[in-house]
């Protein structure tokens, strides 16, 4: 799966996209985050505050509790500041 | 007739105006947004998901053009390094009459500010450069739309 992030949390993470395999454990935005966290410290302190996240599956807004079954994109960004 | 651009080139309101002049309508509206010096910022500077920055914006202009009759509507985003005294983001509507230009202006400025993957980042004099934080203030504006739509006004 493809990994995008943005803004805050790009500059967390350190990179801007990234190409994982994904466990079979993981189903959900939520499981991706979990799995995502224990990977590495950065994960970690860029996904510490779920309130100030935001997530798209293929470029469509969704919820963390959203499956990622069929789906080739994951984007991580905070909530949106246009305008 | 809609137009969406999101370009890291200046923008102007005129730019935004000029293809709703001549669409036979009798009311232009347009709210334009100009990257202001709060203490001590000197730029800003836009980012944005290509792809699904310009799906968010076709879908704040498709629901205004459904709600009111418009003639047009045009959303130019600049995105990239922008200078105070710049602008960041224009709106126009065409429309026959005055009520649904102003609404639909209205509306889309709001939704964009809360629907549209765009992110920005404040430079300062000092050197320092903040994430802005997403404003409660905003999503309520944006909220007022839906509940207005959900009772028919």
């Amino acid at each position: 799966m493809r990994f995008v992030y943005f803004a805050r949390v790009r500059e967390a993470v350190g990179i801007d996209c990234e190409e994982r395999d994904v466990p079979a454990t993981v189903h959900t935005i939520q499981d991706c985050l979990d799995w995502l966290r224990q990977c590495d410290a950065r994960y970690a302190l860029a996904f510490s505050d779920p309130v100030r996240l935001r997530y798209a599956l293929d470029q469509q807004m969704v919820t963390a509790n959203a499956p990622l079954a069929g789906c080739s994109e994951l984007a991580i960004f905070p909530p949106v500041t246009g305008g | 007739m809609k137009k969406i651009a999101i370009t890291d080139e200046p923008i102007s309101t005129a730019m935004a105006l000029a293809p709703l002049e001549n669409l036979g309508g009798g009311a232009l509206a347009s709210f334009t947004g100009i990257a202001r010096a709060d203490s001590g910022v000197v730029a800003l500077e836009l980012e944005h998901y290509p792809g699904m920055t310009e799906q968010n914006l076709h879908a704040v202009a498709d629901a205004a053009m459904t709600r009111w009759s418009l003639l047009g509507c045009v959303l130019l985003h600049r995105v990239g390094k922008i200078a105070v005294g710049e602008q960041v983001v224009v709106v126009a509507t065409a429309a026959h009459h005055r009520a649904e230009a102003l609404d639909a202006c209205a509306f889309l400025i709001d939704r964009l500010k809360t629907d549209a993957a765009f992110w920005k980042k404040e430079h300062r004099t000092d050197g320092s450069a903040l994430w802005v934080e997403a404003k409660s203030t905003d999503d309520a504006r944006a909220e007022k739309w839906r509940e207005a739509g959900a009772a028919g006004s």
